[in-house]
C-alpha cells in the first residue's frame, strides 16, 4: 500500500512540463474553446479597440502579461482565499497588475499609452481575465494555470488582431499606419480610380458583424462547435 | 424633476449602454438564450447599477475628487486622491455584486443556477464601472441625478438584453445556417441593432 502511493508520488512529480495534457491546455483556447468566440469572455474590449492594429497588438500584450500574472498569483492562493470575498480579491489582484501595466506603458512608451489609455483601465473589467480566474485558477496548480492563461490570452490576441487587420485595412486603407491603397488626403494610388474607404468599418456596429463573420468561417471548418439553435 | 426624468430617458435610449457604448457584452451574449434568464439577470444589472452609481457619486465627491477632503479639515483641501478612483470604485461593485449573489443564492436558487458563472461576472460586466465612470465624467450636480443616471443605464441595459433574449427564442424556428447558429447569427442581429439605435444618437431632449 504505502509503496504504491509512493510510486503515484514519483510519477506525478516527473510529470514532464510540456505533457499532451499540457500542451492542450495551450492549444484549445485557440480554436476548440477560443475565449471570444467560443466560450464569449472579453467582448467590450474586442470591439472598442479594434479600429487600429498596434493598439489592438498593445492592448493583447497588456492582457497577455496581466492574465499570467493574475492566473499564478490567485493559482498560489487558492488555498487562502475564502470562498465568500474570492470577487474581491482576484478584482485587488486585477486592478493592482492594470495599474502596474499603465504606468509602465506610461515610462517607456507614452504615445502608445496615451493612445490607449481607456482602455488599459478597461482591463480590469475584462471578463476574459476574471473568467479564466475563475473558472480555472481557483482549482489548479501554478503550472498549468500559466499555460491556460498564455493559451487564453493567444486565443483573444488572434480574434483581436484579425479584427483589426479587417477594420483598419477596409475602413481607414493602412495597414499598421502605413497608407497601402495610396494616399486618401492626395488621391493617389487606388484612390486615383474611385477607391473609397468604407467608413462604416469603423464604426462599433461593424466590429459585431465582424466577429460573427468569423465564429461563421470557424464553425464551419470546426463543425463541433456548432450550437443546436 | 423634469431634469431627472430627461436624465433617466436619455440614459435608456440615447446613452443605452449597449447599444452606443457596447458595454457589458460579454453577459449580454451569453446569459440571452431566453427571457426568463435575461429578465433575471437584467434586473440584477438595474439594482447593482441603481446602488452603485450613488454610492460611487458620494466617493467621488466626498473622498476621491481634488479638494473633496476639505469637510474633514481644512489641511486636507489640497488633496487629490483621483488616482485611487478605479480601485474604489470597484471595490464598490465587488462588494455589492456579492451581496447579491447571496440573496439570489438564498431566494431564487433555480435562477441561480441558471445565471451559473454569469453572476459573479457582474462585477466585472462593463456597464457597471462604465456606469460609474460616465457617472464621473459627466459631473452630474446632485446624487438624485446620479440616481436616476443609474437606473436608466439599467433600465436600457434590461430593455437590450429582453429584446435580444425574444429575437433569439423566435429564430430558434429560422433556418439559420448551421455554423452560424447561436452566437453567430446573436452577434449579428446585435450589429444591426445597434445601427438602428444610433438614429437616437442625434436626438436632444
Amino acid at each position: 500500500m504505502s509503496t504504491e502511493t509512493a510510486e503515484v508520488a514519483v510519477k506525478k512529480a516527473s510529470e514532464p512540463l510540456f505533457s499532451k495534457k499540457n500542451k492542450k491546455l495551450l492549444s484549445d483556447p485557440l480554436d476548440d474553446s477560443n475565449p471570444i468566440t467560443v466560450q464569449v469572455l472579453g467582448i467590450c474590449s474586442a470591439l472598442a479597440i479594434t479600429v487600429q492594429v498596434k493598439q489592438a497588438v498593445v492592448m493583447s500584450l497588456s492582457v497577455l502579461f496581466v492574465m499570467i500574472m493574475g492566473n499564478l498569483t490567485i493559482s498560489l492562493l487558492r488555498n487562502s482565499i475564502p470562498d465568500r470575498i474570492r470577487i474581491i480579491v482576484q478584482l485587488v489582484v486585477v486592478a493592482s497588475l492594470v495599474i502596474l501595466v499603465d504606468q509602465v506603458l506610461k515610462a517607456f512608451v507614452y504615445d502608445v499609452s496615451k493612445a490607449l489609455s481607456v482602455f488599459v483601465g478597461l482591463i480590469i473589467t475584462n471578463c476574459i481575465i476574471m473568467g479564466r480566474l475563475e473558472a480555472f485558477a481557483l482549482g489548479n496548480k501554478p503550472w498549468p494555470s500559466i499555460l491556460d492563461a498564455i493559451g487564453n490570452a493567444m486565443g483573444y490576441a488572434w480574434i483581436l488582431i484579425a479584427v483589426s487587420v479587417i477594420r483598419e485595412i477596409f475602413g481607414s486603407g493602412k495597414f499598421f499606419g502605413f497608407e497601402i491603397f495610396g494616399s486618401a488626403a492626395e488621391g493617389t494610388g487606388l484612390y486615383s480610380i474611385g477607391f473609397m474607404n468604407n467608413n462604416f468599418m469603423i464604426l462599433p456596429p461593424m466590429a459585431l458583424v465582424i466577429v460573427g463573420i468569423i465564429i461563421w468561417i470557424q464553425r464551419s471548418k470546426n463543425t463541433k462547435l456548432i450550437e443546436e439553435n | 424633476m423634469q431634469d431627472l426624468v430627461n436624465i433617466f430617458v436619455k440614459a435608456i435610449f440615447i446613452d443605452n449602454m449597449i447599444f452606443a457604448y457596447f458595454l457589458g457584452m460579454c453577459s449580454y451574449l451569453a446569459v440571452s438564450k431566453t427571457v426568463k434568464t435575461g429578465v433575471g439577470l437584467g434586473a440584477a444589472v438595474i439594482f447593482v447599477l441603481g446602488v452603485t452609481v450613488p454610492v460611487n457619486y458620494l466617493l467621488e465627491n466626498y473622498v476621491l475628487k481634488e479638494g473633496a477632503l476639505a469637510w474633514l479639515s481644512e489641511d486636507l483641501a489640497g488633496v487629490d486622491l483621483s488616482f485611487l478612483s478605479f480601485i474604489m470604485f470597484i471595490a464598490v461593485i465587488a462588494s455589492m455584486v456579492q451581496l447579491v449573489e447571496m440573496i439570489v443564492e438564498k431566494f431564487a436558487p433555480a435562477l441561480y443556477g441558471a445565471l451559473g458563472i454569469f453572476l459573479p461576472l457582474i462585477a466585472v460586466n462593463c456597464s457597471i464601472l462604465g456606469g460609474a465612470l460616465f457617472m464621473q465624467e459627466r459631473q452630474y450636480a446632485t446624487i438624485a441625478e446620479a440616481t436616476s443616471f443609474g437606473l436608466g443605464s439599467g433600465v436600457g441595459w434590461f430593455l437590450a438584453i429582453v429584446a435580444i433574449a425574444a429575437i433569439r427564442e423566435k429564430i430558434r424556428y429560422s433556418n439559420v445556417p448551421a455554423p452560424l447558429r447561436g452566437l453567430g447569427i446573436t452577434f449579428i442581429i446585435t450589429g444591426l441593432m445597434g445601427i438602428a439605435f444610433m438614429s437616437f444618437m442625434g436626438i436632444e431632449l
